[in-house]
């Protein structure tokens, strides 16, 4: 299907940005893609999302929707009928998605993005069991939520596989940078192999950030962001 | 439905408990309301929230829930018959949640930081309170309600806060109304709806906790 008026502002690095490509995707969605630059901030970001700046934003109609786990809602909404349902259709399933997806983005990932940028031993222990902790709950929060099928979301992708898919791209850039294993076939055998089924997935696959351009890219950000901590 | 079992974990003075409260109310359920001692967590709350162990977590026929908006959210679509919360077209709901997450992103701590400061960073504090509550004063408008003409989901998401004001007011030596005079007449139009003040907690019952709470933490 066509859209003439979607667009989404966002980056390529962008795990946020994944989520709701990812999204749209799964509705069989066309749409502009208009990329952001790192550290350069378009007047069409700085106009559509005045309260954070931040990417992703949703443009539809002239709307502009915000925040990415927000956007997934809205597309899954407004596209009801087309690909597959991303959220549980059962409102204590949609309860369970969403508390795991706040939890990603609460916890989880501010720590993932610590181990790299913290400069402090005890701090960077403290991330690096954040993490742990996190992926071990969330190896069990697969086996309650997929009830033996594929993906938290059972047969497809849903709500949760898309929350925490869109940070696989950086837990691979965080074990490579810190030298750890967080996702493996031996600690956490289910999320290993969701985690390929997810990333190989036809809505994820043409998306989905080469992780050695990653790498390299991260190792620039990193230097920006102790840089600017270390001045202050 | 007479065989729903629903009990809520809560804590009187915490306004993410209130915004259960008010969302249970409005849907007219009964439930058991459980008080917490948050310095002496009872089993059942570690057992129904082991990751944070913290309220409120509302139980549904033996399961939980846990996290303020989640719950409502949830309260919403169960018994999604009577009092809407969030409005039915897309967008509109996309924007609520929007708004109730800046609620949940920017108030607690722009609140806490003007009780728990003194001298120069009170002063900073304050200014990222009343920054705060510009930009939510600006959102609201001239409407009668955050959702519109009805109350909803951001409603429900920021007036527990206002039971904090008079604390917020007495520690921080400012004046809310002066600086947002729309947003306190939006708060009053909301206690006049019986969800809300049978819900909300006493403002100067808050105003000596948060006087204990800067005792414990040495902040006097």
């Amino acid at each position: 299907m066509a859209e003439s008026d979607l667009a989404l502002i966002g980056a390529w690095q962008s795990p946020f940005v994944l989520r709701a490509r990812v999204a749209l995707n799964i509705k069989n969605l066309q749409y502009v893609f208009h990329e952001e630059t790192f550290g350069n901030k378009s007047e069409l970001l700085l106009k559509s999302n005045p309260v954070h700046k931040k990417i992703p934003v949703l443009l539809h109609s002239g709307k502009s929707i915000c925040e990415s786990l927000i956007i997934v809602e809205y597309i899954d909404e407004v596209w009801s009928s087309s690909g597959h349902a991303i959220l549980p259709s059962d409102p204590y399933g949609r309860a369970i998605a969403r508390f795991w997806a706040a939890y990603i983005d609460e916890k989880f990932f501010p720590s993932l993005r610590s181990i790299a940028v913290v400069q402090d031993e005890a701090g960077k222990k403290a991330a690096v069991e954040q993490v742990i902790t996190g992926i071990s709950l969330l190896e069990k929060a697969f086996g309650e939520s997929s009830k033996g099928k594929p993906f938290f979301g059972g047969d497809h992708i849903g709500y949760l596989d898309i929350a925490f898919g869109g940070m696989l791209g950086w837990i691979k850039v965080t074990e490579t940078i810190a030298g750890l294993k967080l996702i493996d076939p031996e600690t956490t055998p289910q999320l290993a192999q969701w985690a390929e089924k997810f990333i190989h997935d036809p809505a994820v696959s043409g998306v989905f950030p080469d992780i050695g351009t990653l790498t390299e890219y991260s190792k620039v950000v990193i230097a920006k962001l102790r840089g600017s901590a270390g001045a202050k | 439905m007479a065989d729903e079992e629903v009990i809520l974990l809560d804590f009187w003075g915490s306004m993410f408990g209130m915004r259960v409260r008010i969302a249970l109310a409005e849907k007219g359920i009964k439930y058991e309301y459980k008080e917490e001692d948050l310095w002496n967590k009872s089993t059942l709350l570690v057992e129904m929230n082991p990751i944070h162990k913290r309220i409120p977590v509302l139980i549904h026929n033996g399961k939980s829930i846990c996290e303020s908006l989640i719950i409502v959210q949830y309260v919403d679509e169960v018994w999604h018959g009577k009092a809407p919360l969030l409005p039915s077209d897309p967008y509109q709901r996309a924007h609520a949640r929007f708004w109730a997450d800046v609620v949940d992103d920017k108030m607690y701590d722009a609140g806490k930081n003007v009780w728990a400061t003194k001298g120069e960073d009170q002063e900073a504090a304050n200014k990222v309170f009343f920054d705060t509550l510009k930009l939510l004063e600006a959102e609201l408008g001239d409407k009668p309600y955050f959702g519109g003409d009805s109350f909803g989901f951001v409603d429900v998401a920021l007036i527990p806060y206002y039971s904090w004001f008079h604390a917020y007011e007495t520690f921080g030596n400012f004046s809310i109304e002066a600086e947002c005079p729309k947003l306190i007449a939006w708060a009053k139009r909301c206690t006049e709806k019986e969800s809300v003040s049978k819900s909300l907690a006493d403002e100067n019952k808050i105003c000596e906790f948060v006087s204990q709470l800067r005792n414990k933490f040495g902040i006097e």
